[in-house]
């Protein structure tokens, strides 16, 4: 092949990937990221304003900087687009190893910020490795499953899948940033679409329920409950008499776990984690403990009203009664400004953007980029669940970023490769056969 | 590349329901909180939150029989938060405030460094009269505010090294202790120190809305936020106030130390280090002044020497020696040993009397011979099989009295003295070592060095014919919640109680004998029983020493006296511990004679 020959067909390439893209790309999911990220910005600069510094370009400020951050995040998503659709696909393990290596080093020589030793440094910029291991991970369990040879329906390819999210997870939990570990835990819809059992997400709901039970009462109330609630089932299903020891055994399993949840609150957990989630539960009030943030974010959140207090108006966000306002409790802001319209706008605009990408994962043709769609779906929705749970009191104070929206370039610039990445695989589409 | 398995798309339904659900849930309870309740809305556009610490009262302290030592008094804080300053006609605020155009702009600029959200203190300890005059218009000034304050005050000024008192946290304090918000006060000695936690109690937070004047309008939510102070505990101190004071007055341009202590609690009676100071003058605005000068002061009165001075404890050690010698065996109180006084070889009497001598005598006339002859005969006993071993029970008998160590207690800044182990005579002989190369520590000199609260407390164990309770400033809480069991556990010597009956009844003969060193300190119709000591001094003249307690057979007060660089014993220790005593158990002195020359 002569030189000449190699350069033509790339220009080529070009050419027809700019067509592609062109004529390809979603545009209205494009629509939303770009409507999320500027509100983003925007709901920094009102958390974040000072009026010293009153340009929202003003780089030594935390809008400056994210303003650049949505930049970049463009930028990104362009090269993203012009980059070969089958990369992603084919480097995918070596990103997870890469992700996996960073999650190592940063055990031994990371540097710890607000408590978790989770951080990388390069010079003035830093940035978390369990962002860049979501990534690694939702590219390596869409490539594992979407072999051509990986049947999910055998027990050892459901091992390694589960395996393959479970490893981060531990070495995230073993940095002591529970709350990111934990979102590895949305992988279960992504199997769930892929195959597993429906009962296996059935179990995992009801677990949810008992711990929560185990938390608000005494172990031994929700044992009693347990067993009140068999001993009802065994008295329906007497006269047929079946499957009466795969109840009992249903619920030994289930009086386990219940001591295991005790356990692991009482013992695994640390204080400042324990005394997070009893406060959501109610059992402790501390507001200017432990307690301020969520105190504070409610009341910013429930002044707004109806229609709010109007841009750069919310009084709780100028006087900086939220701390940690521009990074995981930028919700506030958007609540307090602009009431419920605004959280119903908002909200409207994730679902839509979920629902989107799960549209379009399922008209995807290759089942890496469907695989691929699902995981980066599960975990925007995580995200979204756990960080506008959290401002409102239905979930613990848990502090992982507002997808999209939270200040932060590790965030902002992982959400967005990871959005970017799944639209080039959809504008591809139709290349694969 | 498609794969031909069952179809799961359908799944993709259950997907998004999940999704819907959650963000239907999300959206319901932000409706809940942000349309259908209220009671988030009382802050309006125009309001303000602003948060109030409330302080609690800092518990007060009293003395063992309620006399208030130390109690609060209140002062106010101007506080600022920049970014609410405006519309300011600072010409009006400065001559409100009776302040300069420089003060006010270098105290904003200092405001605003610390941060234009948060307060920070504008001026501070602004008293009560200063208060209403500016209280009056501070409506005018918007992003002013007054918070109360509390600083301490002491009626009576003693008895400043035990108290302590209280100063702005540290740098370190904050990073310790998250409890601490810059500008708190923490105990920074004494008792202030040791009992911060209960004497603090706890911190409330008054949340009230704020008008577009700076006018207080409301509590937020009607309060449902608020937590309420819980103000600290009052503590009464062993203490005794009249007593501690007639001490201070007793040592007056002396240096020395005076401790006092109850024997059958191990409570602190009074406590008396000279120079001294008053507590008064390291509160408020004075405090960093005063403190300089105290601290560059030649005679270090801000050290207490009660705790962290260490003297030789010369004749007063012989009661131990004593104690021990007759435990051994190898001696009893029956046997008597010859004094050639000041011809006596290897040490010298320093006294003329009687000869031969035994244990009632020896201690009555602080025979030197005496002690070294039945120390060496210990060493000679045949139940120990060297040297070493006879110093080893020797050694562990003279540390179960409390000394050589520290006791642990909530008394401040003590030190452990020293009691030398055999090893270091093992070091400095080569191994080669026997009595008589240690002979000093048998008349408590040599190595040997002991605090004023150690030499109480030997008293006190004596006083109570062999257990003591640990030293201890504390005699309750106001709310009767447990003191430190460390304070309340007994501890026991293993002597027997008949070699202490002995031992007291020399120590009576020191009195009342018609040769004892302190017969001219003798009380009318009071049996104290005691011992002089003079502790040779590397350094200067010796020290006079005193240990002793009262009534002999059931006491009430051990005490231990120390006047540095004084000479006898019995000229300046014993006649202040007599006084002290006599002080104690009657209330006054009968013959007032007695204390001119110490008070004029």
């Amino acid at each position: 092949m002569s030189v000449d020959r190699g350069l033509l067909s790339a220009k080529g390439k070009i050419m027809t990937a700019r067509n592609n893209i062109v004529g390809k790309i979603d545009w209205w999911l494009l629509a939303i990221y770009v409507a999320l990220v500027s509100i983003g910005v925007s709901a920094i600069y009102a958390a974040a304003f000072n009026e010293m510094h009153p340009s929202i370009f003003d780089m030594s400020q935390h809008y400056g900087k994210q303003f650049l951050f949505a930049g970049v995040s463009i930028f990104l998503g362009l090269i993203i687009m012009l980059i070969d659709a089958k990369f992603f696909n084919a480097f995918a393990y070596i990103i997870y190893g890469l992700s996996i290596l960073f999650l190592l080093y940063v055990l031994v020589g990371g540097s710890t910020i607000a408590g978790s030793k989770s951080w990388i440094q390069f010079g003035s910029f830093s940035f978390q490795p369990s962002e860049f291991a979501k990534f690694g991970t939702a590219l390596a369990v869409a490539h594992y499953l979407g072999g051509i040879n990986t049947d999910f329906t055998k027990l050892k390819t459901q091992a390694i899948a589960y395996g393959l999210v479970l490893f981060p997870m531990m070495l995230v939990l073993m940095q002591g940033d529970a709350g990111s570990s934990l979102v590895f835990l949305v992988f279960i819809l992504v199997f769930y679409r892929e195959g597993m059992s429906g009962k296996i997400l059935v179990i995992g709901l009801v677990a949810i329920v008992l711990f929560l039970l185990t938390l608000y009462f005494s172990k031994w109330y929700v044992l009693i409950g347990l067993a009140v609630v068999f001993a009802v089932i065994v008295f329906i299903i007497e006269k047929t008499r079946r499957n009466i020891w795969g109840l009992i055994a249903v619920f030994i399993v289930s009086a386990m776990f219940v001591f295991s949840v005790d356990f692991f609150f009482y013992k695994v957990l640390k204080q400042h984690q324990r005394t997070r989630i009893n406060i959501i539960l109610g059992v402790e009030k501390d507001i200017y403990g432990v307690g301020y943030n969520l105190h504070q974010s409610k009341i910013a959140i429930g002044s707004g009203g109806f229609s709010g207090k109007g841009y750069l108006q919310g009084t709780m966000t100028k006087y900086n009664f939220v701390p940690e306002q521009h990074t995981d409790f930028i919700f506030c802001t958007i609540g307090e400004e602009f009431g419920f319209v605004g959280s119903f706008v908002l909200l409207s605009l994730y679902l839509a953007l979920l629902v989107r990408i799960i549209l379009l994962a399922e008209r995807q043709r290759s089942a890496f980029s469907r695989i691929y769609g699902y995981a980066i779906a599960s975990i925007i929705f995580f995200h979204l669940m756990v960080n506008i749970g959290m401002t409102i009191g239905l979930l613990p104070v848990i502090g992982i970023p507002l997808p999209f929206l939270s200040y932060g370039g590790s965030s902002l610039l992982m959400f967005s490769l990871m959005f970017f990445v799944f639209l080039k695989q959809d504008a591809n589409r139709m290349n694969i056969l | 590349m498609i794969k031909n398995r069952t179809n799961y798309s359908s799944r993709k339904y259950v997907v998004i329901m999940i999704f819907s659900i959650v963000v239907l849930v999300l959206l319901v309870k932000l409706f809940m909180i942000q349309v259908v309740d209220q009671s988030y809305k009382h802050s309006s556009d125009n309001n303000t939150l602003r948060y109030i610490t409330q302080y609690p009262a800092r518990g007060k302290v009293f003395d063992r029989n309620g006399r208030l030592l130390v109690y609060n008094e209140a002062i106010y804080d101007l506080m600022v938060i920049p970014r609410q300053v405006k519309k300011l006609d600072t010409l009006d605020f400065c001559s409100t405030m009776n302040i300069s155009r420089e003060y006010f702009n270098e105290r904003m600029i200092k405001a605003r460094r610390y941060s234009t959200f948060s307060p920070s203190v504008f001026m501070a300890q602004i008293t009560k009269e200063e208060y209403g005059m500016i209280a009056e218009n501070l409506h005018k000034y918007q992003g002013f505010y007054f918070q109360t304050r509390s600083v301490r005050n002491y009626p009576y000024p003693i008895a400043a090294h035990t108290l302590g008192n209280i100063g702005e946290v540290s740098k370190k304090d904050l990073e310790r202790d998250s409890y601490y918000k810059s500008g708190d006060y923490i105990g920074k000695s004494g008792i202030e120190q040791f009992y911060e936690k209960e004497l603090r109690g706890e911190k409330g937070m008054k949340i009230i809305v704020v008008d577009v004047h700076n006018r207080e309008k409301e509590s937020f939510m009607d309060g449902q936020f608020d937590t309420l102070p819980v103000a600290g505990k009052d503590i009464f101190l062993g203490i005794d106030a009249e007593l501690q004071l007639y001490g201070e007055k007793l040592l007056k341009n002396k240096t020395g130390s005076i401790v006092a202590i109850e024997p059958s609690t191990g409570q602190i009676l009074a406590m008396v280090s000279s120079p001294a100071y008053d507590p008064n003058e390291l509160v408020g605005r004075v405090r960093s002044d005063n403190y300089t000068k105290l601290l560059n002061d030649t005679l270090k009165p801000l050290i207490n020497r009660a705790t962290s001075g260490v003297y030789p404890p010369g004749s007063t050690f012989k009661m131990l020696n004593g104690l021990i010698v007759l435990q051994s065996g190898a001696v009893t109180a029956k046997s008597a040993y010859p004094c050639n006084g000041k011809e006596s070889q290897p040490i010298r009497c320093t006294h003329s009397h009687n000869s031969p001598v035994a244990l009632h005598e020896a201690i009555e006339n602080s025979c030197n011979p005496y002690f070294w002859e039945t120390f060496r005969d210990m060493f000679a006993s045949s139940r120990f099989a060297s040297a070493k071993e006879a110093y080893s029970f020797w050694y562990d008998h003279v540390l179960s009295f409390g000394l050589g160590s520290t006791f642990k207690t909530d008394i401040p800044s003590e030190v452990s003295g020293s009691i030398p182990k055999s090893s270091l005579y093992d070091k400095v002989y080569r191994g080669v070592w026997n009595a008589l190369t240690i002979r000093s520590l048998s008349i408590g000199q040599g190595e040997i060095l002991v605090t004023p609260l150690q030499l109480a407390n030997m008293a006190a164990a004596i006083g109570n014919e062999g257990y003591y309770y640990p030293p201890h400033l504390i005699k309750s809480f106001s709310d009767g919640s447990a003191i430190d069991s460390v304070m309340t556990t007994k501890k026991v010597i293993d002597i027997k109680s008949k070699h202490f009956k002995d031992v007291k009844i020399g120590m009576c003969r020191v009195f009342e004998g018609d040769h004892g060193t302190a017969r001219f300190s003798k009380i009318d119709s009071m049996q104290v029983a005691g011992k002089t000591g003079t502790a040779e001094n590397p350094h200067g003249d010796d020290h006079s020493l005193f240990m002793g307690f009262a009534p002999a057979d059931k006491p009430q007060i051990a005490i231990a006296v120390v006047v540095e660089n004084a000479g006898f014993g019995s000229q300046w220790a014993a006649p202040i511990a007599s006084l002290m005593i006599e002080k104690y158990l009657r209330g006054y002195i009968k013959n007032t004679n007695k204390e001119k020359r110490f008070l004029e």
